[in-house]
């Protein structure tokens, strides 16, 4: 047992701050601390930034442009970038269907994507949920029936983040019919500019549109864009789900957005006073920085005994406590804009901080964090049956 | 950065595990001991000190085995799992700690090797009537000069006053707040011993014009050393919880499976499980914080964060260890609540340990109050 870093780890730490505090755009890492969203361009141009460095899909293979970093670096990586106010990668890209394609896809994806999709060049958009199929996935009814060389796509999917921006769509689709739900369910790459695809917005309760929509009507796919074999989709899909590790509770994020919350509070009160003199607000900070403490550290001994390759089972503490706490975060923005929470529509003229214009929006938005990727209902059933042995 | 036990570790943690697993077997055995004085075993504190558990974090040179923190941490941590009544974290960790950390070479000698060989068990006399957690003492004085010293006041509860051989006793000199040896048959020393609700001993301990002797320095302040035995001790206690935490919910989850009503096993029920997993979550969180505290105590560079790691942890324990305690009663049902069964006994425990050194709110408002000493809380140095 040892505290510290090897030396070798503190100069990577090193590195990757030096790096992700001089390098990317300060307007896009202004953007971030002023918890606003941030545009296409300014996604792209942070991730081409990292690519153009190496750094921006340390979990690929070596051969197509990965890391051959340690879990630990990878975690002082993904924390370096978030503490920064560096959005990650795009994870359709960089976490999903980037890791699918280098492991499952023939040698002919592989050259014709992944450099491009590394690069950000491909846009991907994620094309599983369903109007009938959320938590449970394998209940997904879009159907690719095979004609020749091309599958023939119908149906619809859901839910679909920033789609409006996507260039390509992975999808989980049925490709058999009759088999046991899971097993006839194949992974297609599909062109979102073929005839019969559109995608419609919708609106969310921040009045935000982030997420899409995505109807298929007759779309033809040629056949080489099948990723693996056909009816192997959902290991694919479990794969995409399960190998990632680092990075499942936004630790660093949260950390930044808490310590901007509390340079915040110093003279948020009357006559620029400060809120911290109110002890239950204190106490809430003081509290909330424990939690996300144990988190970090909980993410760290994941990292630190991954060395076996198998998704460890307190990932789900992860992905549960991180995303209560990221909400907790916001919810706390809130309470310090207090009545100027309202002002989200306030613009030149305003006398309402920025930071108290933004702070409703996103806590509305980020409900969402403990519904996507796996409920935290979800990964309560996976503690208690996985981990537990409790199985009803 | 590394959260693993060595080989050797492993090998300490096994065999503690096994001796104490063979002495608390079954909780009728610990029910039996802990009903008469001093409630505790004599001779599983003797097996202790022939595996060497008891001189683990202590010098050599004074008798000690020259190991550290982390082997404290796995010894406190099978004490938790059996919640074993010996008074490891009171007499080690803590009476025992201020003796190396304060006493003279010749004090340390005398008491070290012999607390590590089992023959003598001291306890740490400090919380006064009313003064909560303070670390300073008011109310008993020292007065006296040079070797020649007197106390005079009441400490009350003193865990495990009663038993102890010597205890080692803060009181109020001139400069803040010293530490004294008294003997345990010193003149003037008056020991009201009973039982507390977890099974273990405490006392009312009165000094009037007690002989001691100084723990090191006569008439000097010892805050800093207090302060640091305090949070050796916290974070001890924390693995001592961790212990008794993970095997509440492997008690209760044995029992979700076993036990069945409607015709079926409590697992089948959502509303169970959910719970189950969210006490999994807890455990897990405190594990991490307590293991880091741990981590810092051995890199020891800094005392400062040494007291804040221990008020981290304690706070975390004090949330997961209220969280399982109940919760453990609660999904067990009408069995959890009989003395008969284990589980109450756990969460009984576990309100001690939080009761012990500050609970959850007294550290949570330590952390308030240094909300502005820093902009992220940085684990690794």
């Amino acid at each position: 047992m040892r505290l510290q870093l090897s030396d070798e780890d503190v100069a990577f730490r090193d590195e990757m701050r030096e790096f992700f505090t001089t390098k990317i755009p300060q307007h896009i890492r202004d953007t971030v601390a002023a918890r606003r969203e941030l545009s296409k361009e300014q996604i792209v141009e942070s991730m081409q930034v990292m690519n153009a460095a190496g750094i921006a899909v340390p979990n690929w293979p070596v051969e197509w442009g990965g890391k051959d970093w340690t879990p630990l670096q990878r975690h002082i990586w993904h924390e370096e970038m978030q503490l920064a106010g560096v959005m990650p990668p795009l994870a359709f890209n960089a976490s999903m269907v980037g890791p699918v394609i280098a492991a499952f896809g023939s040698q002919e994806l592989k050259e014709r994507f992944l450099p491009q999709t590394a690069n950000l060049d491909i846009w991907w958009s994620q094309g599983f949920s369903e109007p009938d199929a959320g938590s449970d996935l394998a209940s997904l009814r879009t159907t690719a029936v095979r004609e020749g060389d091309e599958y023939v796509v119908n149906g619809q999917k859901t839910w679909t983040t920033l789609g409006q921006y996507g260039d390509w769509i992975f999808t989980l689709v049925r490709t058999d019919p009759e088999a046991k739900k899971q097993a006839g369910i194949s992974f297609l790459l599909i062109d979102m500019t073929s005839p019969g695809l559109t995608v419609r917005p919708i609106e969310l309760i921040d009045g935000g549109h982030e997420v899409n929509e995505v109807f298929f009507d007759n779309v033809r796919v040629p056949a080489e864009n099948l990723v693996g074999e056909e009816n192997k989709g959902w290991d694919y899909a479990k794969f995409l789900l399960g190998n990632e590790r680092v990075g499942v509770a936004p630790v660093g994020s949260s950390k930044r957005t808490l310590a901007a919350a509390k340079e915040y509070a110093k003279t948020a009160g009357p006559g620029g006073s400060s809120l911290l003199d109110d002890p239950l607000l204190a106490a809430e900070i003081a509290e909330l920085e424990n939690d996300l403490l144990a988190l970090e550290l909980t993410a760290l001994r994941v990292v630190a005994n991954s060395a076996d390759g198998k998704p460890h089972p307190a990932s789900s503490v992860l992905k549960l406590q991180g995303t209560v706490l990221q909400q907790a975060v916001t919810e706390l923005w809130v309470d310090l804009a207090g009545p100027d929470a309202v002002a989200t529509g306030a613009g030149e003229g305003s006398n309402v901080p920025d930071l108290a214009r933004t702070a409703t929006t996103n806590y509305l938005n980020y409900r969402k964090a403990s519904i996507y990727g796996g409920s935290n209902e979800v990964q309560r059933q996976i503690i208690a049956g996985t981990i537990l042995g409790l199985r009803g | 950065m590394d959260f693993t036990l060595d080989s050797e570790q492993t090998a300490l943690r096994d065999a503690v595990r096994g001796l104490l697993g063979k002495a608390y077997g079954s909780s009728e055995t610990r029910r039996e001991i802990t009903k008469t004085d001093p409630g505790w075993d004599e001779k599983t504190w003797q097996r202790l000190a022939e595996m060497g558990a008891l001189g683990l974090p202590f010098a050599e040179e004074d008798g000690g085995f020259g190991a550290g923190p982390v082997e404290v941490s796995i010894v406190a941590e099978e004490i938790g799992r059996v919640i074993a009544p010996e008074p490891y974290v009171e007499a080690i960790v803590l009476a025992g700690s201020l003796v190396a950390a304060a006493g003279t070479a010749e004090q340390r000698a005398e008491i070290i090797g012999a607390l590590a060989e089992g023959q003598l068990v001291p306890a740490f006399a400090h919380t006064e009537p009313g003064s909560r957690y303070s670390e300073s003492a008011t109310g008993v004085t020292a007065s006296g000069s040079g070797s020649d010293w007197t106390l005079t006041g009441v400490k009350e509860p003193v865990l495990g006053g009663a038993r102890a051989d010597v205890l080692v006793v803060s009181a109020a000199v001139d400069g803040g707040t010293g530490l004294f040896l008294v003997q345990g048959d010193a003149a003037g020393l008056t020991r009201t011993s009973y039982a507390t609700f977890d099974g273990g001993r405490a006392a009312h301990v009165a000094f009037d014009g007690t002989p001691a002797t100084p723990l090191g320095e006569a008439g000097v302040d010892q805050s800093a050393a207090i302060a640091q035995a305090i949070a050796a001790a916290q974070i001890a206690y924390g693995h001592e919880a961790l212990g008794a935490m993970a095997f509440a919910l492997e008690t209760t989850t044995d029992y979700l499976k076993s036990r069945k009503q409607f015709g079926v096993p409590l697992m089948t029920f959502q509303a169970l499980t959910f719970r189950a997993a969210d006490m999994y979550v807890s455990l897990e969180l405190a594990r991490s914080t307590v293991t880091w505290a741990t981590l810092v105590l051995l890199d020891g560079s800094d005392e400062a964060d040494v007291l804040e790691a221990a008020s981290r942890a304690k706070l975390q324990v004090s949330k997961a260890g209220r969280h399982i305690g109940k919760e453990a009663i609660q999904l067990h049902g009408g069995i959890g609540m009989t003395a008969e069964y284990s589980v109450g006994h756990y969460m009984s425990r576990l309100t001690a340990i939080d009761h012990a050194l500050g609970d959850g709110r007294h550290h949570l408002a330590a952390l308030s109050s240094a909300l502005d000493g820093h902009d992220v809380v940085e684990p690794l140095p």
